[in-house]
C-alpha cells in the first residue's frame, strides 16, 4: 500500500531501533524537537581525534523518525566530523529534491520515499538536525526543526 | 427523524467531497480543522466577486450598496443564529483568535491590573491561552487554571475553588478541539459571574455542531469562526455585550472605526465598528451568512441529533480495535474520536490513512497541555460533521486494521 515510504527496513528500524541508549563518556550531546509533532530526541555522540567514534540516541516519534535515528547511527560510526557532516547534506539532497541518489548513502537510500511525502521530511531529518547541532556547537539549548 | 436527515442528499452540496484520493473515495473525517463549504457558499462569494463587488460603508453607488447589504446582512443572520440581544453586539473578526486576542487586548489592558486573575482550563487550545498569557506578563495579573479527570471533564468543584474576588476573567471552551468534551458552560459563566468576574467562551467547536442561544448563556463575551462553520477562512464572530464593547477601547485604529478624525481628535465610530478598522473581509463575511442560512436550513437541532448517533456509532466501533485507546471520554462529548494505538506513532497513523483517502489530523492539536495531561506527545483525531456517513467510519475502522497490519 505504501511500501514506497514504509520500506521493510525503516519498518524494522523502527521497531528495533539500533543504539538506543544512553552513552556515559559522551563528548557531546544535543537535544532534538519536532513541535510538529512532540517528537523528541536526545542524541550522544563520542567524538575522539575528530572521529565520531559512537553514536546513540534516546526519544519517542513516529516510524519515519525513529528509524532515520536508528540508520544514522549505524551509519555515522568511524566517519570524520567534516564526512558526517557532509552525509547530512546528501541525506537532505535525498528528501528535498530530484537529483540523483548519491551511493555514498548507502542503506539511508530507503528514505528516498520520503520525498513524495513533504510533511514527512521533518520526521526523517529531525536525528540529523541534532546531529549538525551536537556536532558544530556546545550546545546550550535544544535544536528543533522549525 | 433518522429519515428525514438525508446525508446522501446533503452530501451533494459540497463538491469537495467527490473526489478519489490516491484512488480510493475521500474520507474527510478532519472538520474539527476546518469544515467543507457547500455550493451556497461557495456561489455566494463567487456572486459577490462577479456582480456585487464594492468596498462597503463608503459609496454611494449601487454596488457599494448592494456589498454594504450583503456584508451586513450576515450580522442580522448570525444574530438569529445566536440568539444575540442585537447585531451591534456582533464584531466582524478574522477568527476565534482574533476575537480572543480583541478581548485580551481591549478589555484585558484596561481592565486586568497586577494581582489579578484570568481563570482558563486545562482543555483549552493555544488560542484561549496565550493571549491571556501574554496579558499576565504585560499586567501582573495571575493565569489560574481549572484541572480535568481522566475522562477529559472539568473538575467543577476545583473551578469553585479557583474564583475569588481577583478573578477578573473565566475563558473557557464551550468543546474541546482535542478530547470533544462540551462543558457546562452556562453553569461555568454563573459561577464566574457570582464571583464578580466576566466570562469569555471559545464557541470554535460548538457552533457547528449544537444551539448556542447567547441569552440563555448569558457569556459576556462568545466567539467562533466561519471556516469551522462551512463558511470561508478568514471571517469571524466575536460577540460582546453591548454595555462591556462601549466601554472598551478599539482594538485596531484605522478607517471606517471613526465619526470624526482631526490631527488633535479621533472620534469613534458607535458599535460594532468601532472595532472594525480597515476594509473588512467582505467576501468572507458574505459567504458566512450563507453558511448560516445553509446550517439554519438543515436545523442545527437536527445536525446534532444526527452527529450523536454518529458519534455514539464511531465510539463503539474504535473502541473494538485491539490496542486502541480513545483520549477524552467525557459523558457529554460532539463529533471529536481522539485516539492513539499501541506502538504506532499518530504520524504513521495519518499517513497510512491519507494513502486510503482517509483524511484526520494528527498532532497535538494546537493543545500541548492536554497532550501532557494524557501523557502522549500526539494524538490522531478524526473529527465529524453532519456530511459524514456511518459507512465513513467503517472506512475508517477498516483502514485502521490496515494501519495494524504494516506495523504487525
Amino acid at each position: 500500500m505504501v511500501h514506497d515510504l514504509y520500506q521493510e527496513i525503516i519498518l524494522d528500524h523502527s521497531k528495533r531501533p539500533r543504539n538506543c541508549h544512553s552513552m556515559a563518556d559522551a563528548t557531546r550531546q544535543a537535544d532534538g524537537y519536532n513541535p510538529l509533532c512532540g517528537d523528541k530526541l536526545k542524541l550522544y555522540v563520542k567524538v575522539e581525534n575528530d572521529i565520531v567514534v559512537d553514536v546513540s540516541f534516546e526519544g519517542s516519534g513516529c516510524a519515519i523518525s525513529t528509524a532515520s535515528a536508528s540508520l544514522m547511527t549505524e551509519s555515522l560510526k568511524g566517519k570524520t566530523r567534516e564526512e558526517a557532516l557532509k552525509l547530512l547534506e546528501k541525506f537532505h539532497e535525498l528528501l528535498t529534491t530530484d537529483s540523483a541518489v548519491s551511493k555514498d548513502l548507502g542503506k539511508l537510500v530507503v528514505f528516498c520515499g520520503v520525498r513524495d511525502y513533504p510533511a514527512r521530511v521533518k520526521c526523517a531529518t529531525l536525528a540529523w538536525h541534532t546531529l549538525k547541532s551536537a556536532l558544530s556547537t556546545e550546545l546550550t539549548e535544544p535544536v528543533t526543526t522549525e | 427523524m433518522k429519515a428525514a436527515f438525508d446525508v446522501e442528499r446533503i452530501r451533494e452540496d459540497f463538491p469537495v467531497l467527490k473526489q478519489n484520493i490516491h484512488g480510493k473515495p475521500l474520507v474527510y473525517l478532519d472538520s474539527a480543522a476546518t469544515a467543507q463549504k457547500p455550493f451556497a457558499v461557495i456561489d455566494a462569494i463567487r456572486r459577490f466577486h462577479e456582480v456585487d463587488c464594492a468596498n462597503i460603508h463608503r459609496g454611494v453607488h449601487e454596488l457599494s450598496q448592494r456589498s454594504t447589504a450583503a456584508y451586513e446582512e450576515t450580522r442580522t443572520k448570525a444574530r438569529r443564529f445566536l440568539n444575540a440581544r442585537s447585531k451591534d453586539e456582533l464584531i466582524f473578526v478574522r477568527g476565534t483568535t482574533e476575537g480572543i486576542n480583541l478581548v485580551s487586548s481591549s478589555w484585558g489592558r484596561k481592565n486586568v491590573k497586577a494581582g489579578d486573575e484570568i481563570v482558563i482550563s486545562a482543555m483549552e487550545h493555544h488560542s484561549n491561552i496565550v493571549p491571556w498569557q501574554m496579558l499576565c506578563e504585560e499586567s501582573g495579573a495571575k493565569l489560574r487554571v481549572i484541572p480535568m479527570n481522566d475522562r477529559g471533564e472539568l473538575l467543577m468543584e476545583e473551578y469553585e475553588k479557583l474564583l475569588n474576588p481577583r478573578t477578573r476573567m473565566v475563558a473557557v471552551t464551550h468543546v474541546s478541539n482535542a478530547l470533544g468534551t462540551i462543558n457546562p458552560v452556562k453553569q461555568i459563566v454563573g459561577m464566574a459571574h457570582k464571583a464578580g468576574a466576566l466570562a469569555l467562551i471559545d464557541g470554535a467547536q460548538a457552533a457547528p455542531h449544537m444551539k448556542v442561544d447567547l441569552q440563555a448563556l448569558d457569556a459576556d463575551f462568545y466567539t467562533f469562526s466561519g471556516h469551522k462553520v462551512f463558511g470561508p477562512t478568514g471571517i469571524g464572530i466575536l460577540y460582546g455585550k453591548k454595555a462591556l464593547l462601549n466601554a472598551m477601547p478599539p482594538y485596531q485604529g484605522g478607517g471606517d472605526m471613526i465619526k470624526v478624525v482631526t490631527f488633535e481628535k479621533t472620534t469613534y465610530a458607535d458599535l460594532p465598528y468601532k472595532f472594525e478598522a480597515g476594509t473588512p473581509n467582505i467576501a468572507g463575511g458574505i459567504g458566512l451568512g450563507a453558511a448560516l442560512d445553509y446550517v439554519s436550513q438543515l436545523s442545527i437541532d437536527r445536525i446534532s441529533d444526527y452527529e450523536h448517533e454518529l458519534l455514539a456509532y464511531g465510539t463503539e466501533a474504535l473502541t473494538r480495535i485491539p490496542g486502541l485507546r480513545l483520549i477524552g471520554t467525557a459523558r457529554e462529548k460532539a463529533s471529536v474520536l481522539s485516539f492513539v494505538m499501541e506502538g504506532i506513532h499518530p504520524h504513521d497513523i495519518g499517513t497510512l490513512l491519507d494513502r486510503q483517502g482517509i483524511a484526520v489530523r494528527t498532532g497535538h492539536h494546537c493543545a500541548q497541555p492536554v497532550m501532557d495531561f494524557f501523557n502522549v506527545p500526539a494524538t490522531t483525531r478524526a473529527s465529524l460533521a453532519f456530511y459524514n456517513t456511518f459507512g465513513e467510519i467503517d472506512a475508517l475502522v477498516a483502514g485502521l486494521h490496515k494501519v495494524k497490519e504494516v506495523f504487525a
